[in-house]
């Protein structure tokens, strides 16, 4: 792309905002072209502070990784991984614990999808403006909101109290659910409204009805969006503690759940109880470590493939 | 048919976002009745298993108070700062690095910062940092032997900075500022991103550096989003549990210093609900500070909608 052929800008100038076209940025401070740079004490100052803080999130994400995976490597191994633990948590594997979160995120995901779906195609393809749309908008806008710690005091009055599940995989799943639902709603409608009305004309001007268009056409085009939502809005949760606490997660379970109706250890408890309420909590200081890079390398892991998918997905696009 | 149907699941959001507030309110609502609404708010004591219980949740407020403050002072320039730094000065490599990796941390396990603070920072602060502060330089700055810093200096670090337990307040911000960089910087950074083009063109024509255009341009015409995400950063703050739940000190009494222990709401939650009985004022007490905290955040959610509504309409149009 270097073919440009404005020749009244310098030739690095030139090439540099070429490149940028071509990977489509938005090229929003054509700053160098404009000025020529001149050190300026205060400017200098700002910029530098600027650049300085704005590195810290990164940094201090970097630092805490760095951490728990030089700690955590140490305890990492085959047997950690497939093994229950033994001698009151002192020794042995979290295999249990891992299913347990496996579990809970899989469920949640089942329980999560197509009611946020059917959301977000209401949202996106049905709604009308008016006194239902706002309300729905502004309910979606608000549970985003709404601390972690209340959605599990809302499991636990819901689910396990009222409706009897007990302490339970099916309770904490339910109640995870809830947590992701409006990012998911959100995250759908942005995929289908994404979709480009003249597949929907096309369709329609087959002689199909609405709801076959939205099902045949605009669903499996807009799915890719749709499960990203769904996988980086499940990853954000599999971390949480507070609404599983008093819904699903147990100290200990003689092995991994077999029914909905059982509480199931989870990576994110397990970590939060050895690290403050066991009797040997420096005694299981490495199991501690070793849930712990466990249970980032789950949650970071399952970002990580959300974010490839997306990225792949936008540079795929052909509409 | 198919229509009815979509349209009625549309609604879960709104009814689950009533059934929150209805099963809140209903379990909360026997504390309130028996001990008086502002018996209980105000009360300065939190002793719920003594006999008799007391539930005054005022320590537990001002925990929370507290703590989101001094997060707030930390952690809001740290996120705008990320904000402007991704949105106008990196450039595209360090973009793509940055994006994904604050949308990782936003994800990051909050039981897990819990832990580096507990293990981490706390240790720090009490075993490093405070005899360094309270010891060791209050007798350097004796021996200077001036006036004002001999005495009123060398006592002040002797008595504030004597930090006996590293599980406080201190930590309990520092960790909470990791927590809220993303909230803050994700969204003021779609907002710095909508600025159009051509103002800040219209700036540097008329001279302005990229610093000047930058904190006179860009930023008010984006301040809108920018104070929506201090917003919801804030609500991030407040309702974030399992940080201040292990490093917080989980003290429940008024804080003075910025280096006490305290027991703000969430924790306070947390910790007790599984020793408190089913049916009993301690369960309806907690429940009842469940529902103060979705008070707190479902009006910060208000005030951050109403902000964003209001502002959007002047936006259309303008962008280039």
């Amino acid at each position: 792309m270097t073919d440009g052929t404005n020749t009244s800008i310098p030739i690095k100038m030139e090439s540099k905002l070429s490149r940028d076209l071509a990977r489509g940025t938005t090229y929003s401070a054509p700053f160098e072209l404009v000025h020529k740079k001149k050190f300026n004490l205060k400017e200098g100052f700002f910029l530098t502070l600027v650049r300085t803080l704005g590195l810290t999130g990164a940094i201090i994400l970097m630092i805490i990784l760095a951490f728990v995976v030089y700690r955590g490597i140490q305890v990492l191994s085959w047997e950690f991984i497939t093994q229950s633990p033994v001698e009151s948590m002192t020794k042995g594997g979290i295999f249990p614990v891992i299913m347990g979160t496996v579990f809970l995120t899989v469920l949640c995901m089942i329980v999560v999808i197509p009611v946020g779906v059917v959301t977000a195609v209401f949202l996106a393809e049905y709604s009308k403006p008016g006194f239902i749309l706002n309300a729905v908008n502004m309910s979606i806008y608000t549970l985003a909101g709404v601390p972690s710690v209340v959605f599990g005091l809302f499991g636990l009055s819901v689910f396990v109290v009222t409706l009897k599940f007990g302490m339970s995989l099916l309770a904490g799943s339910i109640t995870l659910a809830i947590m992701v639902l409006p990012y998911l709603i959100s995250t759908s409608e942005e995929a289908i409204k994404a979709v480009p009305y003249s597949f929907r004309e096309a369709s329609l001007a087959c002689g199909t009805t609405k709801w076959q268009t939205i099902r045949k056409i605009v669903l499996p085009t807009a799915l890719p969006g749709i499960l990203t939502g769904a996988i980086l809005g499940t990853a954000k949760v599999s971390g949480e503690t507070a609404p599983i606490m008093f819904t699903a997660a147990a100290f200990f379970t003689p092995g991994i759940a077999r029914s909905v109706f059982e509480p199931v250890m989870a990576l994110p408890y397990h970590i939060y109880v050895l690290a403050t309420a066991g009797t040997h909590i420096e005694k299981t200081r490495p199991i501690q470590y070793g849930t712990a890079l466990t249970l980032i390398i789950l949650v970071l892991g399952m970002n990580l493939l959300g974010i490839i998918i997306r990225r792949r997905q936008r540079a795929k696009k052909a509409w | 048919m198919i229509e009815v149907s979509i349209s009625s699941t549309g609604l879960v959001s709104v009814v689950v976002l009533l059934l929150i507030g209805f099963f809140l309110f209903k379990e909360a609502f026997e504390i309130f009745y028996q001990a008086g609404f502002s018996k209980v708010i105000l009360g300065g004591s939190w002793y719920p298993t003594s006999d008799p219980p007391k539930f005054g949740m005022f320590p537990l407020i001002a925990g929370t108070l507290s703590v989101t403050a001094l997060t707030a002072v930390i952690a809001i320039p740290l996120g705008i700062a990320t904000a402007i730094y991704v949105a106008e000065l990196a450039s595209f490599r360090m973009k793509e690095f940055l994006k994904p990796l604050i949308e990782m941390l936003a994800s990051f396990p909050s039981v897990v910062l819990g832990f580096f603070g507990m293990v981490v920072i706390a240790p720090i602060l009490s075993s490093w940092l405070s005899p360094l502060i309270a010891d060791r330089l209050p007798e350097v700055l004796k021996n200077t032997g001036l006036p004002f810093i001999s005495t009123y200096l060398t006592d002040f670090c002797h008595d504030r900075f004597f930090i006996s337990s590293g599980l406080n307040m201190f930590t309990a911000a520092l960790m909470l500022t990791v927590r809220a960089i993303p909230v803050i910087s994700s969204i003021a950074e779609d907002a710095l991103t909508a600025v159009p083009r051509t103002y800040r063109e219209a700036s540097y024509s008329l001279g302005a550096g990229q610093w000047q255009t930058i904190w006179r341009v860009v930023i008010p015409s984006a301040v809108s989003g920018i104070s929506v995400a201090v917003i919801l950063g804030i609500g991030a703050i407040i309702g974030e549990t399992m940080i201040v739940l292990m490093v917080a000190g989980g003290a429940a009494v008024l804080p003075h210093w910025i280096f006490d222990a305290i027991r703000p709401m969430p924790s306070a939650i947390a910790a007790e609900m599984a020793e408190a009985p089913y049916g009993s004022l301690h369960y309806h007490a907690l429940f009842g500070v469940g529902a103060i905290l979705f008070v707190i955040t479902f009006i910060l959610s208000l005030i951050s909608d109403f902000i964003s509504k209001k502002y959007r309409s002047v936006r259309i149009g303008e962008k280039v």
